[in-house]
């Protein structure tokens, strides 16, 4: 009898998550993605108990998490930091800027900071290609950043001084 | 049905609305080339994706080409299917194909009957103008099924199986784009999945990608061994279908050369897993009778229907799915886990044979019987009861490495006394086929009076689901059949809900039954092989002069001299098993 362990906390709230959509396996990506924002990954024994909840099997979950890039199943930094890759940002620099932050925070992209402030990931056009190239951080988007702004973003989070500076 | 004409290469046809042009073709004989769509007629098993391309077609009017398995024939359509642009765009789609494939042909275990290497043979294809990254991914050995991802192709065969024929869902796409793979959840081993092992995916899969796990070098290696006794036993759907790989017609009986080729190979002992198959309706026929008999009495402690447990891969899935009533099947061992158990103890004792150097190997059209080889309840101080189990694939390769010139082979008898079995051992090797056999020794023993017939048509066939009331002289007994995991789920959730109305079900996991496991001769998605092979197993049972399990007198013997009874506690010990809950669990973190 192979056992899952899971917090009590994260089983009541996929419970939870999953009645709101009545436990439909239709609604998985919805379900992977508010499950996804209040624990901030998916880790493998929450994707089995999704499955459980919408009666589909594991693998199915699995397929999914692994199909968009949004997904990931590695616990994510305090700061996501998300670098379009789209064409448009591409052809203007996001590939300098993603080395450069790579470079400045010594992790690659899917990999989060040891001190756990800031993850790493590239997505495809976020749908801002006027502002490109464009970096999120958590929600908020930084438009035409370059290389040499990639230190001055960084250091706002680092002192955690973002929401006085607004 | 509405009937549409059309014309493909200059020849008007006629098909019903609905019909896709591939299958129009088909009807004038013209056989489109295809990769990954797979469609087993009469059994409602379609795969199309419509993933591979090269199945295109030039339809007239059209700017263009259409994958002829997904693209519905229209009236007044006007097709090529050779047309220089369909041939060039046909090659192109292959050679993109093979570029992300391991050039591993001269070495590979399908090669001979894999469909990507047919493809490249058919186009021509000598040269692949297109370099380019390779995908690489781990190999996973299992006690059965080789998963070696280099070399899917992304058809998703394996899926639909796994997932919409039998419900397993182990396998699903992950990843997208060049990284796309077929996979366990979370990149797990098969091994630790909730994979049955009933091979459906490798008895589908065009590629070398699935593959059973060889155990012919270790089968030689016991042959060649001087101190050892090597007995084989050889299942009922072996002989219907060995044939095919020598180049017989499929559903030729194979039985004595089969025999005749074993002798050769070396083995001392070459016996008839029917005759444990006989062996398995002596037990279970007899738990039938005495589960009925206590439920006519009142008895409410008792279970029913009473499942059949022959089959390790549908042990394996209700473990996994259904532990919550791992108490209804049949306590009963599967015949090759009986034989294995009666060789190693009354075989062994009347030979004088150290159960150590006795070695039994199986040869199984199945290739979960690997899988049950191995679990640990079969073996005594680590000595497995049956040592190595091979596929009817594997025995045919055995056959061609030792130059037997099979078709030339006499015909040769089983050795005794474990070769002996009857007509009911035989349709073991059919769905429908056990619990014929079961009916056909239990009216007989519960009414002490001669059967009237010995055929049940009523529970023949190749429907996913089939039912029949079978009148014990004047008792009504209902009976339930399904084969394909899927259809056995639909009959496990009626007796969950307490809708079954059965007193017995047969469940087989392979559709068609074990003549259409996952170590047979490929189909190739011939539906019709599986037909021809039914017959042939229904044709040697009726050729047999004891056709009744409990009429075998070597069972009779068997009783008499060590058994006992059917039931007895020696027979409890030796020939029946219990179950596991595999399911998993979910506990609260401290
Ligand atoms: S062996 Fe059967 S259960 Fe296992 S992955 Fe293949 S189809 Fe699924
Ligand atoms: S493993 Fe085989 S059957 Fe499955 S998708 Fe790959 S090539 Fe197709
Ligand atoms: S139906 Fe037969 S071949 Fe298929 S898994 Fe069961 S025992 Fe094996
Ligand atoms: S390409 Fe980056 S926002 Fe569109
Ligand atoms: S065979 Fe038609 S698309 Fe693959």
């Amino acid at each position: 009898m192979p056992k899952i362990k899971l917090t009590e906390y994260a089983t009541n709230l996929v419970k939870e998550i999953c009645a709101k959509f009545n436990n439909n396996e239709g609604e998985l990506i919805n379900v992977l993605h508010q499950v996804q924002n209040k624990l901030g990954y998916l880790p493998a024994e929450i994707q089995e108990l999704i499955a459980q909840e919408l009666n589909i099997s594991a693998a199915k979950v699995y397929g999914v998490v692994t199909f968009y890039s949004y997904f990931t199943m590695k616990p994510q930094g305090e700061f996501p930091i998300s670098v379009c890759m789209g064409t448009a940002c591409y052809v203007r620099g996001a590939e300098q800027v993603l080395d450069e932050i790579k470079r400045q925070l010594r992790i690659d992209v899917g990999e989060t900071t040891p001190d756990g402030k800031f993850s790493l990931s590239a997505l495809r056009c976020v749908g801002a290609c006027g502002l490109a190239p464009v970096v999120l951080v958590g929600e908020k988007v930084h438009g035409r950043v370059a290389t040499v702004d990639v230190k001055k973003i960084l250091a706002e989070y680092k002192s955690g001084c973002l929401s006085d500076k607004e | 049905m509405d009937k549409i004409k059309l014309t493909i290469d200059n020849k008007e046809v006629e098909v019903a609305k609905g019909t896709t042009i591939l299958d129009a073709a088909k009807q004038i004989g013209v056989h489109i080339p295809t990769l990954c769509h797979m469609k087993l007629h009469d059994m409602g098993i379609e795969n199309k994706p419509g993933g591979c391309r090269v199945c295109v077609v030039e339809v007239e009017g059209r700017r263009n080409l259409a994958p002829a398995c997904v693209t519905e024939a229209a009236a007044g359509m006007n097709i090529n299917t050779h047309s220089i642009r369909v041939i060039n765009a046909r090659r192109t789609v292959t050679e993109l194909i093979i570029s992300d494939h391991p050039f591993e042909c001269l070495t590979c275990a399908k090669s001979g009957e894999c469909e990507l290497q047919d493809l490249a043979h058919q186009m021509g294809i000598r040269e692949i103008h297109f370099e380019g990254e390779k995908s690489v991914y781990r190999e996973d050995t299992s006690p059965a099924i080789i998963r070696d991802m280099d070399k899917c192709i992304m058809c998703r065969r394996c899926e639909m199986m796994c997932n919409e024929v039998q419900t397993v869902g182990v396998l699903s796409a992950i990843n997208r784009g060049f990284y796309a793979v077929v996979s366990p959840p979370f990149e797990q081993n098969l091994d630790h999945s909730v994979c049955t092992y009933c091979g459906q995916c490798v008895a589908v899969c065009p590629t070398g990608a699935l593959t059973e796990v060889d155990h012919t070098p270790a089968v030689i290696r016991a042959l060649s061994d001087p101190s050892k006794t090597v007995v084989v036993q050889t299942a009922p759907a072996v002989r219907a279908a060995l044939g095919e790989e020598f180049g017989f017609e499929p559903g030729t009986l194979v039985t004595g050369k089969m025999v005749a080729a074993l002798r050769r190979l070396g083995f001392n002992y070459v016996f008839d897993t029917d005759f444990a198959a006989d062996l398995t309706i002596m037990e279970e026929g007899t738990e039938m009778l005495d589960r009925l008999s206590r439920h006519l009495n009142g008895d409410k402690t008792v279970k029913l229907p009473i499942l059949t447990s022959c089959c390790p891969a549908w042990v394996k899935f209700f473990e996994h799915q259904f532990p919550d009533m791992k108490d209804i099947p049949s306590s009963a061992k599967s015949p090759q886990q009986m034989f294995g158990a009666i060789a190693k103890s009354y075989f062994a004792e009347k030979q004088n044979i150290n159960r150590k150097d006795l070695v039994v190997v199986s040869v199984m059209p199945c290739l979960a019987k690997k899988y049950e080889s191995s679990r640990d309840e079969f073996a005594v101080d680590g000595n497995p009861d049956v040592d190595f189990a091979i596929s009817t694939r594997e025995l045919a390769a055995l056959i061609k490495l030792a130059n037997i010139e099979f078709k030339a082979l006499p015909e040769e008898d089983f050795d005794h006394p474990l070769g002996e079995s009857t007509g009911a051992g035989v349709i073991f090797g059919t769905t429908g086929g056990v619990i014929e056999a079961a009916v056909r020794t239990a009216y007989e023993l519960h009414t002490k009076k001669p059967l009237p017939k010995l055929n049940f048509d009523e529970l023949r066939g190749m429907e996913g689901v089939r039912e029949a009331t079978i009148d014990f002289d004047g008792l009504p007994i209902r009976i339930g059949i399904a084969h394909g995991l899927g259809n056995a789920r639909k009959l496990l959730e009626d007796i969950r809900s307490g809708k079954s109305h059965f007193h017995a079900i047969e469940i087989m996991s392979c559709p068609g039954g074990c003549i259409g496991g996952g170590g047979q001769p490929y189909h190739h998605g011939n539906s019709d092989i599986l037909i021809k092979r039914q017959k042939a197993i229904y044709q040697e049972d009726s050729m047999k002069t004891l056709r009744k399990s409990h009429e075998n007198p070597y069972i009779v013997k068997l009783y008499e001299e060590f058994l006992g009874h059917p039931m007895s506690d020696k027979a409890h010990h030796l020939l029946h098993t219990s179950y596991f809950d595999r399911s998993k669990h979910f506990e609260q973190e401290d």
